[in-house]
């Protein structure tokens, strides 16, 4: 109790110091936390629209951005035809605007596609997408920040579309995208007979290895991967998540300085209590757990606030109309664990030279001026 | 020859140099010196003549360049644990009293208690006695703020017995207390040191106090000129 509360004293006599060096922490685990749950999210939203009632996806070889791959429409139906393919849906990434949104991801997928399929359409029908060239089914949410309903004419870039379904999909790019037949995509975004990609789903997943192996054979520029071989080594996939995990360091490494900081001048100032504290008998190893315990409980509190206002933000991030279908702020626990762990880290290692120094104090020379 | 120094030596110092800035500062000239279970001894002399560095060294804050010392026959800087010496065999009193400002009487004196891993109840009770016999028990839970000079040199003087060390150190345990809060304080050191049958080397300046010990070290440029038990 009386070590704990000489922990606590000093935390205390500064209280100013001790606030600032927790709300450092705080912002930094809050940045850490936001960002990596705002990438993550993308990813994981866009791994889920390419693996929709599918396990394999085929894109062309050597692209660096699936909107960039051009998948001949002879592969898509070829492989439709392979006795263990059960379907096989094309489908073609385009980024779109309208007047107030910038940036609006396009769909062009056939009318037996899952993402139809598997939506619940709250107006229209299945039947009637594909019948005209020009229309299209919004997201639910597209539809909401478009003003659009049932029958409305939206101007999407240089076109003019007549929106015949409204469908509500778990998947927040889906919700907040616009499906155009295929056809009506190729045309839109001058892709004539081709797609982005081929989704495929097997009769027997077992079959997959053989799948990957015929893709391979018949149509050397087009590669084939499972749904998570694809997320592990999709190089866009890997920029963000790289990018979330070096900025929130970047941030947690700045909060981590502050803690050296109010570490070293804890210690500065606090020689002869130290010295004095030697003399009573404590051994290194006590006066070093007392510096990483001060440091432990800013990192630990600066931690728990940090999370709660990551959370706040993220909250708030889902409110905002602009960002709807494209940010998904579930928090995953093994990113709230990491980001915790790392700042107890930083707040350990913040306090690795001032617990040496404190280590080092000689109580004859710290009590000798008195 | 006294009764005292039929006693057992319990502390001991045989040819100690001491010097500073890589010898720039010589402190100690090779000093020979030793105390008796039980005994009080005042070291006396001038500032900088060596006696707050000889306390140091038979207490194992530091080392000697040259010489001995010894704790209980255990040569300290070779074979002994100074960690151990710290917990259970030495206690120091110095000029100001080193007290932690944020924390209670209590607290304060239960710090060597908490480095030394004494079970809380023996601690508790420890506390009680000491406190007790220097007219603290009432004060146990007031931070050290609050307390008068002469109540923080008891509480530093209870906190350096807590864990019933062989040997109290004591660096002019009175010298920054007026006359009379200083001649309290020092009454209850030396009755402390007597019913516990601590050895007491004390560094001091006031000769009226260092009449009252058993022995007088007169000490002068880093050497012991002279050593006389002091008749009573």
């Amino acid at each position: 109790m009386i070590f704990f509360k000489l922990i606590l004293t000093n935390l205390l006599r500064h209280r100013i110091r001790s606030v600032i060096s927790i709300a450092g922490i705080a912002f930094s685990v809050t940045a850490m936390l936001v960002i990596v749950t705002v990438l993550q999210g993308a990813v994981g939203m866009f791994s889920g629209i390419l693996s929709s009632d599918s396990e394999i996806i085929v894109f062309e070889r050597n692209v660096s951005d699936l909107f960039f791959s051009n998948v001949p429409a002879t592969a898509v139906s070829t492989i439709a035809t392979w006795p263990i393919v059960q379907h096989a849906d094309p489908v073609l990434f385009g980024i779109v605007s309208s007047a107030d949104h910038p940036i609006i991801t396009c769909f062009g997928i056939t009318a037996a596609d899952a993402r139809l399929r598997k939506a619940t359409w709250t107006g229209g029908d299945r039947g009637d997408f594909g019948k005209h060239a020009d229309d299209v089914v919004l997201g639910e949410r597209a539809a909401e920040f478009m003003s659009a309903v049932m029958g409305s004419t939206v101007q999407i870039g240089h076109g003019t579309f007549h929106v015949i379904g409204i469908i509500k999909t778990a998947n927040g790019f889906e919700d907040g995208g616009v499906f155009m037949p295929l056809a009506s995509a190729q045309d839109f975004f001058h892709k004539e007979g081709s797609s982005s990609v081929i989704t495929i789903k097997l009769h027997s997943k077992d079959d997959a290895s053989e799948f990957k192996r015929m893709v391979k054979a018949q149509f050397p520029t087009l590669v084939a991967l499972e749904d998570e071989e694809f997320t592990r080594s999709y190089s866009q996939f890997k920029i963000l998540k790289a990018t979330a995990w070096a900025v929130g360091g970047c941030g947690l490494l700045l909060g981590g300085l502050g803690v050296a900081n109010t570490m070293i001048m804890s210690v500065f100032t606090r020689i002869r209590e130290i010295a004095i504290l030697r003399v009573s008998g404590f051994s290194n190893a006590q006066i070093a757990t007392m510096i990483f315990g001060e440091s432990a409980i800013v990192s630990v509190f600066g931690a728990i606030i940090g999370l709660l206002l990551g959370t706040a933000i993220l909250y708030a991030l889902k409110l905002i109309p602009a960002l709807h279908g494209y940010v998904d702020t579930a928090v995953q626990p093994l990113v709230v664990l990491i980001v915790i762990v790392l700042a107890l880290l930083t707040g350990v290692a913040g306090a690795l030279y001032p617990a040496i120094y404190a280590m080092r104090v000689r109580a004859v020379e710290a009590l000798r001026f008195e | 020859m006294s009764l005292l120094s039929k006693n057992r030596v319990v502390v001991r110092a045989d040819d100690v140099w001491k010097s500073y800035e890589d010898g720039a500062i010589t402190v100690l000239n090779g000093v020979d010196f030793e105390a008796n279970e039980g005994e009080t001894v005042a070291l006396c002399g001038p500032s900088g003549c060596g006696k707050s560095t000889l306390l140091h060294l038979l207490g194992g804050l530091d080392t000697p360049d040259r010489g001995r010392v010894s704790v209980n026959s255990m040569e300290i800087n070779r074979h002994g644990n100074p960690l151990r010496l710290l917990r259970h065999e030495v206690g120091f009193v110095f000029q100001l009293h080193n007290l932690i400002p944020d924390l209670t009487l209590e607290e304060n004196c239960l710090i060597p208690t908490v480095a030394a891993g004494t079970r809380r109840s023996d601690a508790q009770a420890r506390l009680r006695e000491l406190t007790g016999r220097t007219g603290l028990s009432h004060r146990l839970g007031q931070r050290i703020q609050k307390l008068s000079g002469g109540e923080r040199q008891r509480t530093a003087l209870c906190r350096a017995l807590m864990n019933k060390p062989r040997i109290l150190l004591a660096d002019e345990p009175t010298g920054s207390l007026d006359e009379k809060t200083s001649a309290t304080v020092f009454d209850m050191l030396l009755e402390l040191t007597a019913n516990e049958g601590v050895t007491l080397i004390m560094a001091t300046h006031d000769r009226g106090l260092a009449a009252r010990c058993n022995r007088l070290v007169e000490m002068h440029d880093g050497r012991i000129r002279e050593s006389s038990p002091i008749q009573p």
